[in-house]
């Protein structure tokens, strides 16, 4: 077996159908390291979900090799494979309390009574909830909840946690506090998790790296900054963080900077060359909010467009400002709340303009 | 609002009804509307089944007939000592009571209902009472004595005065197999004569086997139902329902052609020489005819409940017991089955009741040894027509039923109890 002996999690070539006709996972290629937080992220149906159950042994992979710590799993029962796995429902066991949940995978490994008392009791006051110990999970609220079922996954030391959309059943407040207790977890511990999500914000705090999906394949692997600041395609732009898309045909091409005519008749633009493959192809243009100028001062910036503002909405901090510019007109730009800023009105008439660097030019 | 409170702590409206009362008139309608919802059911449910429940009870423990036909014995002993023969006052009132009763042509039921107490007792009152509308005159102290010898036992008299109340517990000493002796003492009858008690734990131990066994058989295919894709298990709850469509006597008596010594059963074993001709099995009118019949027709009471509770189980159960390192059968053992508890109970509490009642199945399968109470009390109603009796088997039946109904609440909550 040609594995390395530092990633710990290896997916080769899998490859992954439920009816034999179609791919649900068409070239999965990944590898994670000892003590890695990796997120699958991706849209419901994009295999995210499939690729988890693979690795915890609920799934076969049709084709291809999962290599974990080095051995091959393909043939291990799930029960074998000493993997830790956070559901989204839970799957707390409603008939036994806190503590005999977290003394389960313990008792099951035949470990001496005053072991499990002691592990239980530390993986209890590892989630704060060592006064909950002889409560059923019904009588625990959602968060409560969540925290014992990640405790019940970690007590029993597995090499690597999985985790399904673990937070998709909490309000939006305790999602954000669980998002940092899972984070401060994986780093007191140094545990490998592979978490699946369809929530990007989830993705981009908690992650070292992100594994975006969509039909099947991956479109892009990376750190949260990467993914955000340098999409590789307009998927990945669209699906992180919020997106301007301006559709055009490359005129020309020069390094790695490359002119494009806009669909609308909004001119020539200069955009950074990501994914184009030359002159006469058709391309998306890819312009996060903030990094729009408005009415930028003369020569300040390379590219200039005419826009027509459409919708304000106030945010406090900032204002969403929806504007048509050439043919698109959910173009948007968020206008921060500073002193100097002059008050734009529905219908006016505006110049934008973007620097050069910000705008990337990828797969129409 | 200035009269919100008129008074501490008592709400009111803002037009000064306090709130209560308020809202009980807001929903005044809305209730009587669920009444009226309800009323047809209830109607119904009290004619055809509460009033005969308590009717039958009644008749358990009610005495009628010693003080409606022998109104002027009962009152004659009122103020007798029970030590020695009753005066003559007694026996003229006799006399008087059984000429009516003759007349009245009623002398019959107490003559049936004193030979419950002691058998030979119709024959002493039937035959006394042809013969004491002949006496003239009195004295007829020592008359009736010559008529029947009966009338010079005491006990015969403390009989007639013990069953004179209005109400009796003999019937039910009787459903338990025990009798009053002439002291009054309450004993055991002797051991020949005992059956009921013997049918009451046949009927127990025989639903106790049926539950088991539904327990075993509706199990694996509950979970089944609840585990298949959506096309197929429809069409394996089609199979689960069909005995349920079908009728039950015809499905009892299917079970007779393939069961009887003559049967397909049978004859397959023969033909494939695992037993030969004259060993032919007997697996109808016993025991075990009415288990597998009964079994059969129960089923779907106990696939029902286990399915529904199995449904609502997601996989993820199972699967997290196994990714925290348990096999397979730990998991199911300890994670599944104790999940589906509710729907064990619920089911062996359904079929457990079912088959304590049953009654045309042991009556048509169950030959001598695999009838049960029920078929005892409807031979009490039909044939020997001693309805006190049946009436005191069917108090105990309804007794034993609660207590087991009490248990289930309280070990698994009736609240829990999922059907379909």
């Amino acid at each position: 077996m040609d594995s390395n002996p530092d990633f710990l999690v290896q997916f080769k070539n899998v490859q992954k159908s439920y009816d034999g006709v179609h791919l649900v996972v068409k070239d999965f290629n990944v590898d994670m390291v000892k003590g890695e937080f990796l997120t699958m992220l991706g849209p419901s149906g994009s295999g995210k979900t499939t690729c988890l159950m693979m690795l915890a042994g609920f799934e076969t992979a049709t084709s291809g090799q999962i290599i974990l710590d080095g051995q091959s799993i393909n043939n291990v029962a799930p029960h074998k494979r000493e993997i830790g796995m956070v559901f989204q429902n839970y799957a707390l066991f409603p008939h036994m309390s806190v503590a005999e949940n977290l003394a389960f995978p313990l008792q099951v490994r035949k470990m001496g009574k005053s072991e499990i008392t002691e592990k239980v009791n530390h993986a209890l006051k590892m989630v704060r909830l060592d006064h909950f110990a002889n409560r059923r999970p019904a009588q625990l609220s959602g968060g409560q909840q969540q925290r014992v079922a990640v405790a019940r996954a970690l007590v029993f030391r597995p090499k690597l946690v999985l985790m399904d959309e673990p937070l998709g059943a909490l309000d939006k407040n305790l999602r954000e506090e669980m998002q940092y207790e899972i984070k401060h977890i994986h780093e007191d511990l140094g545990v490998t998790m592979l978490y699946v999500t369809h929530d990007q914000v989830e993705a981009l705090t908690m992650s070292d790296r992100i594994a975006v999906f969509d039909d099947g394949i991956v479109q892009q692997l990376a750190s949260p900054h990467v993914l955000y600041d340098e999409p590789t395609n307009a998927f990945v732009a669209n699906f992180i963080g919020e997106n301007n898309r301006l559709m055009g045909k490359v005129v020309s091409i020069e390094g790695d900077v490359c002119s494009v005519e806009l669909d609308g008749g909004g001119g020539l633009v200069q955009a950074k060359k990501i994914n184009v493959a030359g002159v006469g192809d058709r391309t998306t243009l890819s312009l996060r909010p903030e990094r729009v100028i408005v009415d930028p001062a003369a020569g300040e910036c390379p590219n200039n467009c005419e826009a027509r503002v459409e919708e304000l909405i106030y945010h406090g901090d900032h204002t969403r400002t929806r504007v048509s510019v050439s043919g698109s007109t959910d173009f948007i730009i968020k206008v921060p709340n500073t002193h100097n800023q002059q008050h734009m009105k529905r219908g006016q008439s505006i110049r934008i303009g973007w620097n050069t660097g910000d705008c990337r030019a990828l797969d129409a | 609002m200035a009269n919100t409170y008129s008074k501490v702590g008592e709400m009111t409206t803002n037009d000064g009804v306090p709130l209560k009362i308020s809202l009980q008139r807001s929903q005044r309608k809305l209730k009587l509307w669920a009444f009226l919802l309800v009323a047809p059911l209830l109607i119904f449910i009290t004619i055809s089944f509460i009033l005969p429940v308590v009717s039958m009870t009644m008749r358990g423990v009610e005495n009628p007939q010693v003080a409606n036909i022998l109104p002027n014995v009962v009152d004659a002993l009122y103020v007798w000592d029970g030590v020695d023969l009753p005066d003559e006052a007694a026996y003229e009132a006799l006399v008087i009571d059984l000429t009516a009763g003759r007349k009245n042509k009623n002398i019959g039921k107490v003559a049936s209902r004193l030979n419950y107490e002691r058998s030979g007792m119709r024959r002493v009152i039937s035959g006394s009472s042809r013969k004491a509308a002949k006496l003239k005159e009195g004295p007829y102290k020592e008359q009736m004595i010559k008529i029947n010898k009966a009338w010079g036992d005491v006990t015969t008299w403390s009989l007639i005065k013990r069953e004179s109340g209005a109400f009796t517990y003999s019937y039910l000493v009787a459903a338990v197999d025990y009798k009053i002796t002439d002291q009054g003492d309450i004993v055991a009858k002797s051991e020949e004569k005992q059956i009921y008690k013997s049918l009451f734990g046949r009927t127990l131990m025989m639903s106790f086997t049926i539950t088991i066994i539904c327990i075993l058989l509706a199990y694996p295919i509950a979970y089944l139902l609840a585990t298949l894709p959506m096309a197929k298990s429809n069409l394996l709850m089609i199979l689960v329902l069909l005995p349920f469509w079908t009728s039950l006597l015809v499905r009892t008596t299917t079970w007779i052609v393939l069961l009887q010594s003559n049967g397909v059963l049978n004859d397959i074993l023969v033909w494939m020489n695992i037993i030969d001709d004259s060993g032919r099995l007997q697996m109808i009118y016993n025991q075990t005819g009415t288990i597998i019949a009964m079994t059969h027709i129960l089923l779907p009471f106990m696939v029902l409940p286990l399915y529904s509770v199995m449904k609502t189980i997601p996989p993820s159960y199972m699967r997290a017991a196994l990714s925290l390192g348990a096999n397979p059968v730990v998991s199911y053992v300890r994670v599944y089955i104790p999940m589906t508890v509710t729907g064990i109970g619920a089911g062996s509490l359904l079929v457990f009741i079912l088959s304590i009642g049953y009654y045309i199945t042991p009556a048509l399968v169950g030959g001598q040894s695999g009838v049960l109470i029920s078929n005892m009390i409807a031979y009490h109603m039909q044939n020997s027509l001693n309805w006190g009796l049946a009436g005191a088997l069917g108090f105990i039946l309804l007794v034993i039923v609660m207590i087991f109904y009490a248990i289930f609440n309280k070990v698994i909550g009736i609240d829990k109890m999922k059907m379909g």
